[in-house]
């Protein structure tokens, strides 16, 4: 097990419990072995002492020197643009599909079974397909429908997500 | 001291004719206005000396209210009229039976034929114990005209259906539509009942003003002239569909169709009905 992140001026934390959780932090400055001061001026954190507890690393490290002030905290994090950076992490995409999850309503659980339904009805019939080549024709034929027939799957899957993301709409 | 006086005396001596003329002119322009206008109310002629003590007794009051001038009497109907009014008191019935033919005198409001040893003791005044016609009929906020309801109990629980409106009795006014989920014009108690966020479009539609409570209530019927044995199977049991109701239920889902079908899937979410899965709990779920 070899660790990756590391608690350092300037390391980007995910706060995951507490008052402001769910916002990014910049780590400022290590207090004593479980506080450190953290600052998010770019999500709405004020600086303060926060426990490590709370805080969850990322891969993220901002270039200020230790004690920084919140001006040279915002520069660095607008200079690299942590906020679109994040955006575009699985984990943040994870936490935004889980939080679309909860708010569904019913019809929008509806509409995404009909979704999941009919995207599993599509790959099914063409697996059956490949299934059939295989079973009647042997070898040849089979290396040449396959790319073909894995094609549809995967353009269909394409319209599932868009569906779940307006069914969340 | 005379001159003062005479001064006070010409003062509101004055300002008696001034005020004379002001009132003279508000009530004929009111009168070019509107005939009759309510009269602005003096403030209580009667200074209170401490709560409920008033300065001048009853019959200084009268005085100074004036009430020597108001003495109203109701207009005097026609004795006509009141001889009209008296109620019947006796009726002539022809004689049956045995001595059939003539006629003998009924009196309608007959003496009672018991009376009890003990007085009835009087009954302790209760206070707010209405009976049900005027209690309060409330409504969940997150139900509005068009809402979609997921039934709880009844024939048809789980179906998801449109809700119309709130009836006297506090009952919800519900729809499947029929051709949908062959849920008819029903009611349904808002207790048994989910509200889901989905809205229906409902602003024009007309719902007839016949669909009361008293026209889904349903009927019983009670003649027990036969004796025992044959009583449980004269009650109706089965329900009978009416035309009325065929005719009401098309009025009504014509119009609500047509609005379902403007909304993608709708139709489909309408047929299919509610239900619980390993892992998925209600309080967790937003409607």
């Amino acid at each position: 097990m070899v660790f990756k992140r590391f608690v350092e001026i300037g390391r980007v934390a995910f706060i995951s419990f507490g008052p402001h959780a769910g916002k990014l932090v910049a780590i400022v400055d290590v207090i004593d072995q479980n506080r450190a001061l953290v600052d998010g001026p770019c999500s709405g954190v004020r600086r303060q002492a926060m426990p490590f507890k709370c805080m969850q690393l990322t891969d993220f490290v901002l270039k200020f020197p230790h004690s920084a002030r919140q001006k040279c905290v915002r520069l660095a994090w607008e200079k690299e643009n942590i906020n679109e950076k994040w955006a575009a992490t699985r984990w943040a995409k994870k936490i935004e599909a889980r939080e679309k999850k909860a708010k569904m309503t019913d019809f929008d659980r509806y509409k995404v079974m009909k979704a999941k339904k009919m995207r599993n009805r599509i790959i099914k019939h063409e697996m059956k397909k490949l299934e059939k080549m295989a079973s009647k024709k042997g070898k040849k034929p089979k290396l040449e429908k396959a790319p073909k027939s894995e094609k549809a799957p995967k353009a269909e899957k394409a319209p599932k997500p868009e569906k779940a993301q307006k069914a969340q709409k | 001291m005379a001159g003062e006086k005479a001064a006070a005396e010409k003062k509101p001596a004055e300002k008696k004719p001034a005020q004379k003329k002001a009132g003279e002119k508000k009530p004929s322009q009111k009168e070019g206005g509107e005939k009759k206008k309510v009269k602005r109310h003096h403030a209580s002629r009667n200074p209170v000396l401490a709560r409920g003590i008033g300065r001048y007794s009853r019959s200084a009051m009268y005085a100074r209210k004036a009430l020597y001038k108001r003495k109203y009497t109701a207009p005097e109907t026609k004795i006509e009229k009141k001889k009209k009014e008296k109620p019947r008191a006796t009726i002539t019935k022809p004689v049956g039976g045995d001595k059939n033919g003539g006629s003998r005198v009924v009196k309608i409001r007959k003496m009672p034929r018991y009376y009890p040893t003990e007085d009835v003791p009087r009954k302790l005044l209760s206070h707010g114990k209405k009976p049900f016609c005027e209690h309060k009929r409330r409504l969940r906020t997150s139900i509005t005209p068009g809402t979609v309801l997921i039934l709880l109990t009844g024939r048809h629980r789980g179906k998801r259906v449109v809700f119309l409106k709130q009836l006297d009795t506090g009952l919800l006014l519900v729809t499947g539509p029929l051709a949908i989920n062959r849920v008819p014009l029903r009611r349904a108690h808002q207790k048994f009942v989910i509200a889901t966020s989905t809205k229906v479009d409902i602003s024009g539609v007309k719902i007839p003003k016949h669909l009361t409570d008293a026209y889904f209530k349903k009927k019983r019927l009670r003649k027990p002239k036969h004796q025992e044995g044959e009583i449980f199977d004269t009650e109706k049991e089965k329900y009978e569909l009416t035309e009325q109701r065929k005719t009401d239920q098309k009025a009504v889902d014509s119009q609500i169709l047509a609005r379902i079908k403007k909304v993608p899937q709708l139709r489909g979410y309408l047929h299919s009905t509610f239900s619980l899965s390993n892992g998925v709990y209600p309080h967790k779920l937003v409607f």
